[in-house]
């Protein structure tokens, strides 16, 4: 089993023909600013040295450890799985844990914050108006079928393994913020949403459990809201988990559009078996 | 006026640009129908406003362009700032501009056809 | 919609730097871009024509002002632009409508985006193709002489 695993990646490497550049050390380039304190922009060159699997976070917590205390970073989990490591490593929005520094060309790594979300210090950025555009799609299910105050009535709704796929890969969000740093009309427009929160309004949209279909549908069709999206696709390539925000969003939009009419379907619950 | 919600700008802005593909694509072939310096000839266009089939097609293009493009303009526009004052300027404008290139270009479609020169 | 801060967006920059993100969004720029050329265009050929209401002699000197290198050379451009930001635009109805982007499903290594497949990614070369055909064979036209 784990051979064939093994096989499959080697398999996908070669596929992408993916590149490392071995290094022994390497210069971090390293944006820092203390916005409230008033301190203007500049950025440090430190070097680290790495091995063939050091992390661009591993990097810069060597630099914070070793080098410089003062660096603020946020970060968590070390395995992409919690989104707080995200930055712009070389110009593009990355999960620093995720981004292996062989696989970055050149002898120096610029490490900047994430751009459109409010800069607090160094490398730390504010998410609060990020999960604040997300509390607007009202990230839970809505039915009024789902009467858990009742126990007599407690029962399940039907889902099927296709049902469930429909919408499986937009749950895996982490909200690591790197989609929204990427969007071209996050760089500007301050009420559109961003990818995140309209992929979340795609992901109960189509979840069978949830009937508030229309009232979603009246929250993105805005001035400011899924209209100005224009498949940029820039959210997609930059998700380190394949959730494919464009395409949750493509899809909602179908439905706004008509093209998709006959797919959102709201599930039954099943029926408690009558006990003797 | 009632205001149009954004989805029924957006499906008449995809409406528009699809039909003016068609009607553009039949006035840039108008062009080649003759050889191309001939069909700039003055006689030429003027006869091309006497025929009513084409006048007809010129007006459609006028209308179909300009609420596709200043409705794009608009777009873009709406996405660069985002105060009250700049929202309702950014509408107001675009629908005006819009109103008048119709006006402008009508009125010449109207006088050509009309012309006795 | 709530407003939100505009403390380090990217501003306008993002639409300028097209280059890092994949065709997509270098498919994005240009249909801007062309669509803003298209409306100036636009607005210039319906004052440049209401010259035919002011007589052979205003047509004329239009024509001198018009029928130029330069002029032609601006009126190719508009050829490509128009033809890329059409077939890009027949391509964007049927992507917005979710139409030729794949299924969602369960995502695994690589973690590859489904929606930014070739599918619909081949539809902006197409585009680019044809505006550089309409191009040529604007170009035949316009300083073949015929």
């Amino acid at each position: 089993m784990t051979e064939q695993i093994i096989e499959k990646i080697e398999k996908i490497e070669k596929k992408h023909k993916k590149k490392e550049t071995i290094r022994s050390s390497v210069v971090l380039k390293v944006y820092r600013a203390n916005r409230r304190a008033g301190e203007s922009v500049h950025y440090d060159s430190i070097e680290v040295p790495v091995q063939r699997w050091t992390t661009v976070l591993d990097a810069l917590l060597y630099a914070k450890a070793y080098k410089d205390k003062s660096i603020g970073i946020r970060y968590s989990c070390r395995m992409a799985s919690c989104g707080s490591c995200g930055m712009k490593i070389n110009g593009i929005p990355r999960l620093a844990c995720y981004t292996k520094v062989s696989e970055l060309e050149g002898s120096t790594i610029t490490v900047e914050p994430l751009a459109n979300f409010p800069h607090i210090r160094d490398l730390v950025t504010d998410f609060s108006q990020f999960f604040s555009h997300h509390r607007d799609m009202r990230p839970y299910i809505q039915n009024d079928e789902a009467d858990i105050k009742d126990r007599a009535k407690l029962s399940e709704f039907m889902q099927s393994p296709e049902d469930l796929d429909k919408f499986l890969q937009f749950s895996y969000c982490i909200k690591c913020g790197l989609c929204y740093s990427a969007c071209p009309t996050v760089a500007t427009d301050t009420k559109f949403p961003g990818p995140q929160a309209l992929s979340q309004a795609y992901r109960y949209f189509i979840d069978n459990r949830d009937a508030a279909g229309k009232e979603r549908e009246n929250i993105v069709d805005d001035r400011h809201g899924i209209w100005r999206c224009h498949f940029a696709g820039s959210c997609s390539s930059v998700c380190p988990k394949g959730v494919d925000p464009a395409l949750g969003i493509q899809l909602l939009r179908g439905h706004l559009l008509g093209f998709s009419k006959n797919e959102k379907k709201v599930a039954d619950l099943r029926e408690r078996p009558k006990r003797d | 006026m009632a205001m149009l919600r954004e989805s029924q700008i957006m499906k008449i802005h995809y409406i528009t640009g699809i039909a003016a593909l068609f009607v553009v694509a039949v006035h840039i072939l108008m062009r080649l129908i003759i050889p191309f310096s001939l069909s700039l000839e003055y006689e030429n266009v003027i006869a091309n406003y006497h025929n009513i089939p084409y006048v007809l097609l010129l007006e459609s293009i006028l209308v179909l362009i300009a609420i596709h493009g200043f409705n794009g303009l608009r777009i873009i526009l709406l996405e660069l700032r985002q105060s009250k004052a700049w929202e309702d300027g950014v509408t107001i404008l675009t629908i005006v501009a819009m109103m008048a290139v119709v006006a402008y270009g009508t009125l010449t479609i109207i006088l050509a056809n009309g012309s006795r020169f | 919609m709530e407003v939100a801060d505009r403390n380090n967006r990217e501003g306008m920059k993002a639409w300028l730097n097209p280059g890092r993100y994949g065709w997509e969004r270098a498919s994005y720029w240009l249909q801007r871009l062309t669509g803003v050329g298209l409306l100036a265009y636009f607005v210039g050929h319906i004052y440049e024509t209401s010259s035919l209401t002011q007589g052979p002699d205003a047509w004329a000197a239009m024509l001198e002002l018009t029928q130029t290198p330069m002029g032609h050379l601006i009126l190719l451009l508009v050829i490509g632009m128009s033809a890329y930001h059409s077939a890009n635009g027949i391509r964007l109805i049927f992507t917005h409508g979710g139409k030729g982007l794949g299924k969602p499903g369960r995502p695994d290594y690589p973690y590859d985006a489904v929606s930014l497949n070739y599918r619909q990614k081949s539809g902006i070369w197409i585009a680019l193709i044809l505006a550089a055909t309409a191009m040529l064979y604007g170009a035949s036209v316009l300083f073949g002489g015929e």
